[in-house]
């Protein structure tokens, strides 16, 4: 195993003499994307025209199913098929892991008459055309004997237990603390349900070829995705061939394999001939995970001098009742300020709703909405301003592990983000800008998000032509991950942009974790690396070793690869002359990544500052986005264009989540209020205004080789809460139950005589 | 039922299943994958063509509507040797991610530069009669039916505005 000693020696990436890394080059796929040619999985070509399936869905949240018609389905025109609980095919009971190394375990679909939650599929429909499949899906009669379930979240904290196989932290005596603090705050703060909302649905197209199966899907995990199909079907997993080239958003909404992965596969077997299935837009909202509602007490004890000495943050949420989740919404407060005396941790309701799962950070999305208002909360009792509030507990150590920080800027994020953005203009006293009927208001808070680093291998080529090859089951799903594997490996092997290829999304290539938990550009990053630092020793040994090579008898250690050339010294050739000459057939090799032993001795995070300046309409209660500017520390930067992006990205989900985003439950069926996109409200180009971020300088050379770190949940860390404090800093309205619509921010100001 | 529309040029008759939406139509029967059907109903934008010149969401309309209308999609702006002005535009502004939404921005945008230059007023300009400016809160005005979940917004008002400013 490695050693984060070996990580900090100079390599190919750390001397970037190419200079690829950090370059702002444009998306590698992105022709194809501009032009609508990248296809995605509803819309790759099939061995022959696919029929099509259309799924039909529960309209209870518990119970069973007491009967089922789908007599004028079957009738119905263009029909091919028609599955209930009834009829479907066997599958391998839910959970079964028939192999032990599969990553994920079976998940049947119509395996019964139970229904476990609202928006599940019990029945399935497949015929010539979209039309006629979905016409005979409304066709499906059903009877339900419907049972009382847990819908209620807030009525539900009675039955809220420690998540399993968890305890809460407790360090020095956090009550006596917090009782003897001169000054504190205890709040509650509530974050709903969301939803992940991902441009493109769910979508499978599945062929076989005898008793292999070929599934075109939407997925975030290649091997996950490969492993549920085969356990579900009782097949070997090399019988599934799972390709996830283009994916139109996950965002931790597509880590799992859904129904349309199985009923697709299933019908296509039994058809014989090629399936493709798509949630729709309002089954995406059932039929898929949800990041679940959470309520958050935070509790914390101060000095007079804004030293904290007492800190509790507990969050409540809740999972479906089959399949355990847990928001970690206090986890990152663990590593964030200093404080002797703390108290952390998680109670969790099971429920009967669709299954609760990750979404974009999960734990610090929600999790730093409470903390980073209640730090602003403190601030003004204290007479403090914010940022030099969190100053003062900046912590020297890891607060509950006293491990050293591997490299920690948040104190500089926040400096530098309140130069640039301009904080001193802020009047620390709330309501007092006026801007004809708007109030104006500035707002900041801190962001953290944990660093990992998963194992992970992929394969390099290069052929005669010295075209070089990355090949890796790993996912785009529109993080980057194509153009900054491309550039790793060029800058790896010293060579063009141009001479680089990437193939990804494919079972059959050398396996990466996927996209989830920022953990995948340095993941699979790292492997493409050590790949291509393993294709240099090879074409070296071949050079060496060739009588034809002008670099024949030279030393090993002090052969370079740059501008397309093996070189040492004075002496060299293009790589294209190298391997045509002396391996024509072409070099392939792989190489791999795995944590080394020594990376946990530190605690390993990405940082940030976020800052908004808001409008309040006091007439109507809106809030208006003026400004949004984000400092970052995130490693190594790859690519500044497409990090950029992500930071961005994740900036502008915050915004949602302060002004917009919600659902809610309809506790009369168990079921969301909001089943699309006019319901469920993401932000819209209207709503962002001059928001912009940047990065500092930071290299990690305790995260892998390259000093690389995750940047895609960062963003969205504390972005939610710099609005809310700006809100509060606009109208002298503290709102802590999120979203802050109108309304809510209308009855603060009423409250408040404005 | 026989359509016959022009699509980016050429002539096709098509004789479908009378439900068939013109995105159904152009996805699952003219192979044109590159308009997107992200809701079915309207509210995201990605599905948007141009019919007869202007944008329209495609999954709202029956293609039995557009008999004898002339359908530019995203594949009839350029290709990837050789990219429309937004098209190179979107791509030097990192104006997406995902890609998904993407051609629908494209073609939206494409309309939205067309209305702007035909003097169509917009809830944000405070005279009507004015002749447009396409500023950044303009821009954000008339792209606000076309949602991006991957959230490129200023990337992409950048991106259009560079080709604004170029036409000007």
């Amino acid at each position: 195993m490695s050693s984060v000693k070996d990580w900090a020696a100079p390599n190919p990436i750390t001397e970037n003499r190419g200079g690829l890394i950090g370059k702002g080059v444009d998306r590698y796929e992105g022709r194809l994307k501009v032009t609508g040619s990248a296809p995605y999985a509803y819309e790759v070509e099939a061995p022959s025209r696919p029929a099509i399936g259309y799924m039909a869905t529960a309209s209870i949240a518990k119970g069973r199913i007491t009967r089922i018609d789908t007599s004028a389905a079957e009738a119905s025109p263009g029909v091919l098929l028609v599955w209930s609980h009834l009829n479907a095919p066997a599958q391998a009971p839910r959970g079964t892991r028939a192999n032990p190394r599969s990553q994920r375990p079976s998940n049947p679909a119509l395996a019964s008459d139970r229904i476990e939650n609202f928006g599940q599929t019990v029945a399935f429909v497949v015929a010539d055309t979209f039309e006629n499949a979905r016409a005979a899906a409304n066709l499906i009669e059903i009877e339900y004997a419907a049972e009382q379930g847990v819908v209620d979240f807030v009525a539900s904290f009675d039955q809220a237990d420690q998540p399993p196989g968890e305890e809460d932290v407790h360090i020095g005596d956090f009550p006596a603390a917090f009782a003897a603090a001169p000054v504190t705050v205890d709040e509650t703060y509530e974050s709903p349900v969301q939803n992940h909302v991902q441009m493109e649905p769910c979508a499978t197209t599945a062929w076989w070829d005898g008793d292999k199966v070929t599934v075109h899907t939407s997925i975030q995990m290649v091997k996950g995705g490969q492993h549920a199909l085969a356990e579900t079907l009782a097949i070997p997993s090399d019988h599934v061939h799972l390709l996830t080239r283009y994916i139109g958003g996950g965002f931790g909404g597509k880590g799992q394999a859904y129904d349309d992965l199985i009923l697709s596969a299933l019908a296509a077997r039994a058809l014989g001939q090629p399936v493709k299935l798509a949630y729709t837009r309002q089954q995406m909202f059932h039929g898929t995970i949800h990041r679940p509602a959470v309520s958050m007490r935070v509790r914390l004890g101060a000095q007079p001098d804004g030293r904290l000495t007492a800190f509790a943050v507990e969050a409540i949420t809740h999972c479906a009742r089959n399949a355990i989740f847990t928001e970690h919404a206090a986890n990152f407060s663990r590593n964030l300020y200093a404080a002797p005396n703390r108290l952390t941790g998680h109670r969790l309701v099971k429920m009967d709703l669709p299954g609760a799962g990750p979404m974009r950070a999960p734990g610090e999305a929600p999790g730093m909405l409470s903390l980073e208002c209640a730090m602003d909360e403190l601030a003004e009792k204290l007479g403090l301003d914010p940022i030099e509030l969190r100053i003062r507990n900046e912590p020297d150590v890891d607060p509950e592990t006293g491990k050293p920080f591997s490299v920690r800027q948040l104190v500089q994020c926040m400096r530098d983000g309140a130069a640039r953005f301009g904080w001193e203009r802020r009047n620390p006293k709330p309501g007092q800008v006026r801007d004809g009927r708007w109030l104006v208001g500035m707002g900041m808070a801190a962001a953290i998000r944990g660093n990992f680093l998963l194992p992970a291998k992929a394969g390099v080529r290069i052929d005669a032509d010295g075209t070089i090859t990355l090949r890796q089951g790993m996912t785009d799903i529109g993080t980057g991950t194509y153009t900054i594997l491309a550039q790793i490996t060029a800058e790896t092997m010293g060579v063009p942009m141009e001479q680089v290829k990437v193939e990804m999304g494919d079972s059959n290539f050398p396996p990466a974790p996927g996209s989830g938990g920022q953990f995948g550009a340095a993941t699979a990053g790292s492997a493409a690396y050590e790949a291509g630092m393993n294709l240099r020793k090879a074409l070296t040994e071949l050079a060496v070793g060739d009588p034809n090579s002008p670099l024949y008898g030279g030393p090993a250690e002090y052969v370079t690869f740059e501008n397309g050339n093996i070189a040492i010294e004075n002496r060299s050739e293009t790589l294209a002359a190298l391997v045509a000459r002396a391996a024509p057939e072409g070099v392939y090799v792989e190489g791999s990544i795995s944590p080394a032993a020594d990376a946990r001795d530190y605690s390993q995070h990405t940082y940030g500052a976020h800052f908004a300046e808001v409008g309040v309409d006091t007439v109507t209660g809106e809030v208006r986005m003026r400004k949004m500017f984000g400092v970052f520390a995130a490693g190594r930067i790859l690519n500044a264009k497409t990090a950029r992006s992500q930071i961005t990205g994740g900036m502008i989900w915050g915004v949602g989540t302060a002004l917009t985003e919600s659902n809610v439950v309809d506790a009369r069926y168990g079921s969301f209020i909001n089943q699309d996109m006019a319901g469920y409200l993401v932000p819209a180009h209207a709503d962002i205004v001059d928001l912009d971020a940047i990065f500092l300088d930071e290299a990690d050379d305790k995260a892998n080789p390259m000093g690389i770190k995750g940047v895609g949940e960062l963003g969205i860390c504390g972005a939610g809460a710099a609005v809310a404090n700006a809100i509060y800093n606009a109208t002298g309205v503290r709102l802590r139950d999120y979203p802050m619509t109108p309304e809510k921010v209308l009855e603060g100001m009423l409250a408040v005589g404005l | 039922m026989k359509t016959t529309i022009t699509v980016n040029g050429t002539a096709r008759t098509l004789d479908v299943d009378s439900r068939t939406t013109l995105l159904d139509a152009l996805r699952e029967h003219l192979g044109l994958i590159g308009s997107k059907k992200g809701c079915d109903h309207g509210q995201c934008g990605a599905c948007t063509v141009l019919v007869n010149g202007a944008r329209i969401n495609s999954c709202l309309s029956l293609l039995a509507m557009h008999d004898g209308d002339q359908v530019t999609t995203i594949e009839g702006l350029g290709t990837a040797e050789n990219l429309h002005p937004v098209q190179q535009a979107f791509l030097e502004n990192d104006a997406f991610q995902c890609g998904y939404c993407t051609p629908g921005q494209i073609c939206s945008a494409v309309g939205m530069l067309q209305e702007a230059a035909d003097g169509w007023p917009s809830q944000v300009m405070e005279d009507v009669a004015a002749i447009v400016d396409l500023s950044e809160a303009e821009i954000r005005e008339r792209m606000s039916g076309n949602i991006c979940r991957c959230s490129a917004y200023p990337q992409i008002v950048a991106a259009i505005r560079s080709v604004a400013g170029g036409a000007a």
